[in-house]
């Protein structure tokens, strides 16, 4: 369990940075799930819910996701069930219980971009957008890509179109961690497959995407799915092993091009 | 650092520490019906609600708890009484070590839900695990309690 000598609670974003970067062992806390599984010894927890980052906002052009909301306002939201066939909602709905997604949070969920998350491979397969403190606004690919920097994730923001998607995942039982983990999400043709839980991080299929997008029948489903896998990684873990996530790939890649398709 | 919550109806003032959860604060303080399974966020026992809502205590800070109302079995005795008759009813309780975070999540169900199906109803209760009785006995009790067989 993590021990932590000071706690604050900022009363703005600055002052919540500062205390970030004053000691090395300071530490943003979001729902402390994940954090009270490590042996930490946390200088000053960084308690950001005095910022009014828990809200889901409907804006002119984006849906916006404060980095406090939790994994039960994401299933909850009658926002986010209305837009995109209900992906962010269908992705999350399965971790663990409601007790538990009543606790963790959106910000620290995408800034700690685990291999497994449910969360960023459904986001992945919408236009969606991080904003961190000090690195900026950036897509969340771009935010995937970069090494760990200390800062303070503090929306997402998913660009509100007329996107469909559908979310597929595999897993020993329900509520255990995903196996693996698959998106797509299809506008007007252009289509984006996502893989995740490879073990590793989520990933665009970008050659299965760009065929997709150029031409599709349903018979070509098969070859579009064995693209997708193999063009992706994929390693071995507890859970399973690369050959076996490589096979399932395809079959995931599949439902989830079926599903979206059949969206109104 | 103090903190200052409603728990059970009543405002109470303990002393926390900067990294202690609300499952180790409510123990100390006589709450014996939050419980500790797992203690890794996975089982569901140590059930409370934090402004009506059911979280675990076992992940939640103390410290953080400060201004909130926070509900345990104690401060349902009637609801979780009238529960638990239904569950001995349909013999669907065996050590019962589960029940507590167990009967607070199903309360919590019927106040959020109208009229929940099956499939929301073990959707709800996902979070609660009970490595006796196979569940059907409580999903039985649960649609009696709740009056949708
Ligand atoms: C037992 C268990 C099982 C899980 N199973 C799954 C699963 O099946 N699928 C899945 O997708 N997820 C799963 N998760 C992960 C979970 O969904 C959350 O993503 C995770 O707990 C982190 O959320 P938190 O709010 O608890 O973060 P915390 O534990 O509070 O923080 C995690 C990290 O994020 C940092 N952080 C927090 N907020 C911010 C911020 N705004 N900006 C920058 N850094 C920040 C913290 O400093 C810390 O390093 C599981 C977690 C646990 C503990
Ligand atoms: S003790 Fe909290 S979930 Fe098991
Ligand atoms: S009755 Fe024994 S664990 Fe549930």
């Amino acid at each position: 369990m993590f021990t932590a000598k000071e706690f604050s609670q900022p009363k703005t974003i600055e002052e919540a940075y500062h205390i970030l970067v004053s000691r090395r062992n300071n530490t943003v806390i979001g729902g402390s799930a994940f954090l009270r599984m490590s042996s930490k010894k946390i200088g000053t927890a960084i308690d950001l819910s005095k910022l009014e980052l828990n809200e889901i906002k409907e804006q002119n052009e984006y849906i916006e996701i404060g980095a406090y909301a939790t994994f039960r306002d994401i299933e909850t939201s009658p926002l986010l069930r209305n837009h995109f066939n209900g992906v962010l909602p269908n992705a999350v709905k399965n971790i663990i219980g409601i007790q538990f997604r009543n606790i963790v949070t959106v910000g620290a969920s995408v800034f700690s971009k685990y291999g497994f998350s449910d969360f960023i491979t459904a986001l992945l397969a919408l236009d969606t957008e991080v904003e961190l403190y000090k690195a900026g606004r950036m897509s969340l690919e771009d935010f995937l890509k970069r090494p760990f920097e200390r800062d303070i994730l503090t929306r997402v923001l998913i660009k509100k179109n007329q996107r469909q998607a559908s979310y597929q995942h595999l897993r020993n039982s329900i509520s255990d961690y995903p196996i693996l983990n698959v998106a797509a999400s299809n506008l007007d043709n252009h289509w984006i497959l996502v893989v995740g839980a490879r073990p590793q991080r989520a990933q665009i299929a970008r050659k299965a995407s760009k065929a997709l997008s150029e031409h599709f029948s349903f018979d070509d489903l098969d070859q579009i799915a064995a693209l997708a896998a193999e063009e992706l990684a994929f390693g071995t873990n507890e859970r399973g092993t690369a050959n076996y996530r490589q096979a399932m790939c395809k079959v995931l890649v599949k439902r989830a091009i079926t599903e979206v398709l059949q969206c109104k | 650092m103090q903190i200052e919550i409603i728990l059970n109806g009543n405002k109470v003032t303990y002393d926390v520490k900067n990294d202690e959860f609300l499952a180790d604060t409510l123990r100390a303080h006589g709450i014996s019906s939050v419980r500790k399974g797992c203690n890794t966020t996975c089982c569901g026992l140590c059930t409370i609600w934090i402004d009506e809502k059911p979280v675990l205590s076992c992940a939640a800070l103390s410290i953080r708890a400060n201004g909130k109302r926070i509900t345990t079995m104690e401060g349902l005795q009637k609801e979780s009484e009238e529960f638990a008759q239904v569950l001995v009813a349909e013999g669907s309780e065996q050590c019962g070590f589960c029940s507590p975070g167990f009967i607070m999540t199903v309360i919590a169900m019927k106040r959020e839900l109208k009229n929940p199906t099956e499939e929301e109803i073990l959707h709800y209760l996902t979070g609660n695990l009970c490595r006796c009785t196979g569940y059907m006995g409580q999903l039985r009790a649960i649609k009696k309690y709740l009056g949708v067989m």
